[in-house]
């Protein structure tokens, strides 16, 4: 009975979560005026005329390259140099690790308000601005913190055995953490993975500074396009819910890896 | 676990110290900057010591955006904690319901801020949004626009729609990490269903509702997006938080030299509040 109750609850959740969505789905599948001309549960006259003009137009789809671009650097970039320092954290000891630690954290709380005008600047210096580089970069004041945490707590888990044995069998350290520890926790990497791509996707007041052209987000993209259009609610609709659609993607393929990795390895 | 005496770990460490070096500590030395000098232009500057730290003290408007941000970030973790760990507690454990349950919940994680403004500013509106004509059609005149309580439950009902999914994935993955023979041992014990929570899984628990906390925290204190794009921070200042006064200071009225001392206050105040939490939290920790 109450894993009944417990049921209806979570559906009920589900429901709350869902619907926005859905209402944004709805009012992409019509025209302006059929929008505000009345009022629909349904699509009445769905029409992709919104996708088609995203699709055709480069200013539009060209916004979704680069926002891809700049995230599967900053994730790459990311867990390259998170790996071996959430590793030491997870083993060694060391002057002033703690500290380290927690100061590698201070960084994942600055407000990214603050840091607008000096990363201007020095990405002007570096000649960087408007490339997808200088946005990965950007994020990684919060991603790479937040890679050393996950892939810390994951290591964490794994039996410093494993370690010894291998040490034993005469694995040097770079073979070793290649060939068997990374294995070991992979799971822990793709969960990685996916925040970092989490965090860097659904950023836009840094991505949107730095860039003005050729590397510009298709979440500024939006914002500019709308306002020029004088507010085309489904057009609008259109480019969010094509927003969603990469997120989705990638949930959709981490999503046995996802359960597991949340779960340490097991389910 | 027990961790060995290695001063070399340090250059394990390097890189990381690189990047954060290059995207953060820079910048940071650069607001240090601007917080003592009055910037006229290109070339002209001058040191005026500690003023804009007075000034920004004394700024009364300040003291209220402080005061509604302290608010807006106790009632979103008061509301998405508990709710995230419940969530958490009536997920299916195996079956092809968990993949579905995961991948709808992670589904607002995803969505890029600003459009998650954009899916309740329509959602909200009482003329075409679905959200807002139902609250209308009960009988309550609710606009989110102009009256400025409706702005703020507006604000907190979406926060808690974007962010309660991440307390619940991680109190999820918590959950399954407790090994079954700790349930077993309950059910030996006769342990009930709160017995089992209080006692289990709480304890358990503790390690990845840290994490979510601190994240919450962090983050509902520097929310600028989404309330820009839902109210812009109005009606009034009703909705102004911290960062979107920041924002206004430092970008609109170009107030260099106020906006970076307020960045550095702002900054160590979040810094305070999470290392008091990181601290009582981990206590108990051998670390």
């Amino acid at each position: 009975m109450t894993l009944h109750k417990r049921h209806v609850g979570l559906g009920i959740y589900f429901g709350f979560l869902l619907l926005p969505i859905y209402w944004m789905l709805n009012m992409s599948l019509r025209h302006n005026a059929d929008i505000l001309g009345s009022f629909q549960l349904l699509p009445l006259v769905p029409t992709l005329d919104n996708y088609a003009t995203i699709v055709s137009d480069p200013s539009w789809y060209s916004g979704y390259l680069n926002s891809l671009a700049y995230v599967g650097i900053n994730t790459l970039l990311s867990l390259a140099v998170a790996l071996p320092a959430a590793y030491a954290f997870s083993r060694y000891r060391f002057l002033g690790d703690r500290h380290l630690f927690f100061w590698l954290l201070t960084n994942r709380m600055a407000p990214p308000a603050v840091f607008l005008l000096p990363f201007f600047q020095l990405y002007s210096t570096f000649g960087l601005i408007d490339t997808h580089l200088a946005v990965a970069l950007a994020h990684c004041l919060f991603n790479v913190p937040l890679a050393v945490w996950i892939l810390e707590g994951f290591m964490s888990g794994v039996p410093r055995e494993i370690d010894e044995m291998a040490h034993l069998d005469g694995y040097r350290f770079p073979r070793f953490f290649v060939t068997i520890f990374l294995p070991t926790i992979r799971a822990g990497v793709g969960v990685t993975a996916f925040f970092c791509f989490m965090f860097s996707w659904v950023e836009l007041l840094l991505a949107r500074t730095l860039t003005t052209v050729h590397a510009k987000p298709i979440a500024a993209v939006m914002t500019r396009t709308v306002s020029a259009a004088g507010l085309d609610w489904g057009l609008l609709s259109a480019a969010g819910v094509l927003t969603i659609l990469p997120g989705a993607l990638v949930i959709w393929f981490v999503r046995h890896h996802l359960a597991k990795g949340l779960a340490l390895g097991r389910v | 676990m027990k961790r060995t005496e290695n001063p070399r770990a340090w250059w394990l460490v390097l890189p990381v110290l690189a990047v954060v070096a290059f995207s953060a500590l820079i910048p940071l030395m650069t607001v240090v900057n601007y917080s003592v000098q009055d910037i006229f232009g290109p070339g002209q500057r001058v040191f005026v010591g500690a003023e804009w730290f007075r000034e920004i003290l004394h700024d009364e408007r300040l003291h209220s955006a402080f005061a509604r941000q302290l608010g807006f970030t106790a009632s979103v973790l008061s509301i998405e904690l508990p709710l995230g760990v419940a969530i958490a507690l009536a997920m299916p454990t195996r079956g092809a319901g968990v993949s579905a349950c995961l991948v709808i919940l992670a589904l607002p994680l995803l969505i890029p801020w600003n459009v998650v403004g954009t899916i309740w500013q329509i959602f909200g509106r009482a003329d075409i949004g679905l959200g807002g004509a139902f609250v209308h059609a009960l009988g309550i005149d609710y606009n989110y626009a102009q009256n400025p309580a409706d702005a703020w439950l507006t604000l907190l009902v979406m926060d808690v729609w974007h962010w309660t999914s991440l307390v619940a994935l991680l109190a999820y993955a918590g959950l399954r990490a407790i090994p079954e023979a700790y349930y077993q041992a309950a059910q030996i014990d006769g342990a009930g269903a709160f017995g089992v929570f209080h006692h289990i899984q709480l304890p358990r628990l503790r390690g990845v509702l840290t994490i979510a906390l601190l994240l919450r925290l962090m983050d509902s204190f520097v929310i600028y997006t989404e309330p820009f794009v839902l109210t812009g921070g109005g009606p009034g200042n009703a909705t102004t938080f911290l960062s979107q006064y920041l924002a206004r200071m430092a970008v609109g009225q170009f107030d260099l030299g106020p906006a970076a001392a307020f960045s550095l206050i702002y900054f160590l105040v979040i810094l305070a509040l999470c290392f008091v939490f990181f601290t009582v939290l981990t206590a108990g920790e051998e670390r």
